[in-house]
């Protein structure tokens, strides 16, 4: 998801009642800002939420400081950077910082969508402003506690490490504190701190959730265990957009452990004691499918589709100058580009337990996206939201694929039909054939260079399945999916002339966000083609874009500091070649370069990637380099093996045999340089990714002279 | 459905279920221990690693009826508090994303320094190359083994 730019808004902090003993502190955003219309199709909240006694940080008289963080933790690591946003501003000491994942909640609203979920590369974004205020009162709060306690003025008194301090040198826990300050006011305005002062923020700290993910007892999902509960497996047709005609269960009633078998929208679940006896009473189904329209497609027909689309006229994304009038002066330099689609493959398979009573619903899910699962749920049930209440597990990945609520309805149609806690498990083979895929697109390029070889004309057409039309309607613009065109209208280079046209045409294949989007596709696409113009123009790469990005400084700054810490220029070993590439993306800025040789088999290997990174102001410095070595990976598996085919109607792939992965023997070794900066934070999770394909593709064009204007990177012929 | 009594983590617990019925699941449906992961049910991905008799082991293949007396080790049971030198190494190099692929990881990393206790890169990248990570922990997995060796990453 890519967030829109935040409106101005006021915040309001209150203070919840102490719960036990402690200090509750809570935090609403009155006029969120919307996108499209995310609230009415979330259930999020419309004009001033009501006050829900929900917190964001709860302080206990045994001194732990207890965050609620309302964003989900996939990997990224939100689940220690919003707690250090909080604990900076508090003065906490930093050993007895603890986090709980929130509820849903529209208190929980991501400031960013308007609705609470965690996408785009936006949760500390969203949440910087209004976690350090809340941090920041209550450290007011437990000053004045102090003060009052003392007789002292609040001006002599200081915090550090969990505890109020006066000039005179006696001092108090917060813990022996929180029962008075819980019955002051809370400051209407609290005073963030001068960042020069800041003693957590910014530094490098290990993760909060480390000891549980490496001692089994991290909760995930799939985890879920509950008395009474059922385990649910769920067959659908194997062609999208098919259904249902018949079905024979007399022979997966007999399987031992199946108690159910029942209908859902999606398909026909089997329902039982465990997933084993679950998944052996799917197997013993005897489904006659309704295959409907697509069953005849395939990636070469999909493909030839696409091919003619982009030459209809299309919604315009960018027109600088004239446009393409422009190509017709200087040389002109085209090119196609096409990408496939590509299946997420979240460690964890979806999943998702639901038990649905009378009165109420209660859901375990790892979602990237709890408004939706909640709304989802209520639909479902005709309860009212507030009687579904969402219980936010650790997500075992999510790159996107969790923003999706169809795991959720399975669980929900599946207990309601049962009238037991059921858990719905997917197989691997569910998991990739079942997705909402990136989409596959098909590109025309040209550009035409004056007689300096730099670009006067650039012109981008891009012709492919919309995301924003099935998940955001309300979103597009004149029929303009911006997350389409990102990527390749919103490039930072000069060029006088500029043009990118988007056709929308949908293929019949379910399309999503996967991680960092389109920029993930047109990143590689633009990209290489400037690495093409560079090419045509007998310049350096580096040097070429060096030119082009003469009034984007923080983009040079990326640009050039991957370039020198890589040596660009400099001799590699024999068989050695390096390719660059510059993305911006969610606010942040990354160059990387990459180092890759060709062996006997054709196959590409990469041995290094410099990245530079520019996110603004930094929270934490290990899970940024964290991030960028893992959308690093991400984008690298797909680039090098990721493809996802279509026969028949259906995704040819199943498990990890035929949908690769990038495993340890073909890991680089990641440098990863992080730019000093103090500017607004940008996104972390997602930019990391789109400049690996096209530095990779670049490099291979440096090692053979052969130009990869498709995904993945193929030498020879497959 | 048949009795079978497994070995896990030194405690006897007597199952129910069909004799095909994979390791993974009587360990995570019946015995109730879900730190061991199911990724993908073909021992293509290494999340649900077991040690049997301490051998690294894919329990998402192996049926429940091959298992036998053969000690069975989850991580739940690899140390009783976090103290194992591979789960403090994780710790120390902040390994863990999202985390899910962990369990597996650490297992098959644990019978590797068990078996070799200073390995070297290539060692780490035949031991390791049956675990997926879609996070791209790989280099931070590296250097947690080589820190639990008592070496320095190389």
């Amino acid at each position: 998801m890519s967030a829109p730019a935040a409106t101005s808004r006021r915040d309001f902090l209150r203070t919840g009642a102490t719960i036990g003993a402690g200090l509750v502190i809570a935090i609403y955003l009155p006029g969120c800002s919307r996108r499209g219309d995310a609230d009415e199709r979330a259930g999020a909240a419309s004009g001033d939420p009501p006050f829900a006694p929900n917190a964001f940080l709860r302080i206990g008289t045994d001194d732990s400081v207890t965050v609620i963080v309302g964003y989900s933790e996939m990997g990224q690591g939100v689940a220690t950077s919003i707690p250090m946003l909080v604990a900076e501003e508090l003065d906490a000491d930093w050993s007895k910082v603890k986090m709980e994942f929130a509820p849903a909640d529209k208190v929980y609203a991501n400031p960013l969508f308007g609705a609470q979920g965690t996408g785009g590369s936006t949760a500390v974004r969203g949440a910087w402003k209004p976690m350090s205020l809340a941090g920041a009162a209550a450290r007011e709060m437990l000053v004045a506690a102090a003060a009052a306690t003392w007789g002292v003025d609040a001006a002599s008194c200081s915090t550090k490490n969990g505890a109020v301090t006066h000039s005179s040198g006696k001092s108090l826990r917060y813990g022996q504190l929180v029962a008075k300050a819980a019955t002051l006011a809370v400051p209407s305005s609290p005073t963030l701190k001068d960042p020069k002062k800041r003693w957590l923020v910014g530094t490098p700290r290990r993760r909060l959730d480390t000891p549980a993910k490496t001692n089994g007892s991290a909760k995930f999902g799939i985890d879920t265990q509950l008395p009474g509960m059922l385990v649910a497996t769920v067959a659908r047709c194997p062609v999208f957009g098919g259904k249902v005609a018949k079905v024979d269960d007399a022979k997966a009633k007999t399987v031992p452990g199946v108690k159910h078998v029942v209908p859902l929208s999606s398909g026909v679940a089997v329902v039982a004691t465990g997933f084993w006896p679950a998944k052996q009473g799917r197997d013993a189904l005897a489904i006659t499918w309704d295959e409907g329209p697509f069953a005849g497609a395939s990636s070469e027909s999909i493909s030839r589709e696409l091919a003619k689309a982009v030459r209809q006229k299309g919604a315009v994304a960018r027109h600088d100058g004239a446009g393409a009038a422009s190509l017709a002066h200087g040389r002109k330099v085209s090119a196609v580009y096409e990408v496939p689609f590509l299946a997420h493959a979240t460690m964890e398979p979806m999943n998702c337990t639901a038990d649905v009573r009378a009165d109420g619903c209660d859901v375990w899910v790892p979602t990237q996206f709890q408004s939706k699962a909640q709304a989802t749920a209520a639909t479902i049930t005709g309860l009212p939201p507030e009687k579904v209440r969402v219980h936010t597990t650790f997500l075992g990945g999510g790159f996107g694929r969790r923003s999706e609520a169809d795991f959720v309805a399975e669980a929900v149609e599946a207990s309601k039909a049962v009238g037991a806690p059921v858990k719905v498990v997917w197989t691997r083979e569910d998991d990739m054939r079942h997705d909402f895929y990136r989409p596959a697109t098909y590109n025309t390029l040209e550009a035409s260079l004056g007689a300096n070889g730099m670009p006067v004309a650039y012109v981008h057409h891009v012709a492919g399945p919309s995301i924003m039309a099935r998940v955001f309607p309300g979103s597009l613009r004149n029929g303009l999916d911006s997350t389409n065109v990102e990527g390749s209208a919103d490039v930072a280079y000069d060029i006088p002339n500029f043009h990118v046209e988007f056709v929308r045409h949908e293929v019949g294949v379910p399309v999503g966000f996967w991680r960092s989007v389109g920029d993930s596709q047109n990143g590689f696409i633009t990209e290489s083609f400037i690495d093409e113009l560079a090419h045509a123009a007998g310049k350096d790469p580096y040097e070429f874009r060096k030119a082009l990005l003469a009034k984007a400084p923080r983009q040079l700054g990326v640009l050039d500091l991957a370039a020198e810490k890589a040596g660009w220029g400099t001799p590699l070993p024999s068989g050695q070649f390096r390719g660059i590439a510059m993305v911006d993306s969610y606010g942040s800025h990354v160059a990387e370069v990459a180092e890759i040789s060709i062996d006997a088999n054709q196959s590409v290997k990469v041995h290094r990637v410099v990245c530079a990174v520019d996110c603004g102001a930094v929270v934490n410095p290990l899970t940024i380099e964290a991030q960028m070595q893992s959308a690093i990976v991400y984008g690298l598996t797909a680039a090098l093996y990721g493809d996802i085919t279509i026969k028949d109607g259906r995704v040819t792939q199943g498990n990890f045999d035929s949908y690769r992965m990038l495993r340890m023997p073909e890991m680089p070794k990641i440098e990863v340089h992080i730019v000093p900066s103090t500017e607004a934070p940008g996104g972390v999770g997602e930019p990391g990714l789109p400049p690996i394909a096209p530095a990779v593709a670049n490099a291979v064009f440096a090692a053979t002279g052969k130009r990869s204007r498709t995904l993945p990177i193929r030498l020879t012929v497959a | 459905m048949a009795a079978f009594t497994l070995n896990v983590n030194g405690s006897a617990h007597t199952i129910d279920v069909a004799p095909d019925t994979p390791l993974l699941w009587a360990i995570r449906d019946n015995v109730g221990l879900t730190g061991t992961k199911f990724g993908c049910g073909m021992a293509l991905c290494g999340a649900c690693t077991v040690h049997l008799d301490g051998q690294p082991t894919r329990s998402c293949v192996t049926p429940v009826s091959a298992v036998g007396s053969k000690k069975i080790t989850t991580i739940e049971g690899l140390s009783p508090d976090s103290t194992h030198p591979v789960q403090q190494a994780w710790i120390a190099e902040d390994v863990p994303q999202c985390g899910y692929c962990q369990s597996g990881q650490i297992m098959s990393a644990a019978a590797l320094l068990a078996k070799t206790p200073h390995p070297t890169d290539e060692d780490i990248d035949a031991a390791m190359s049956g675990n997926i990570c879609r996070c791209g922990t790989y280099q931070r997995i590296r250097a947690a083994i080589h820190r639990a060796a008592g070496q320095a990453s190389t």
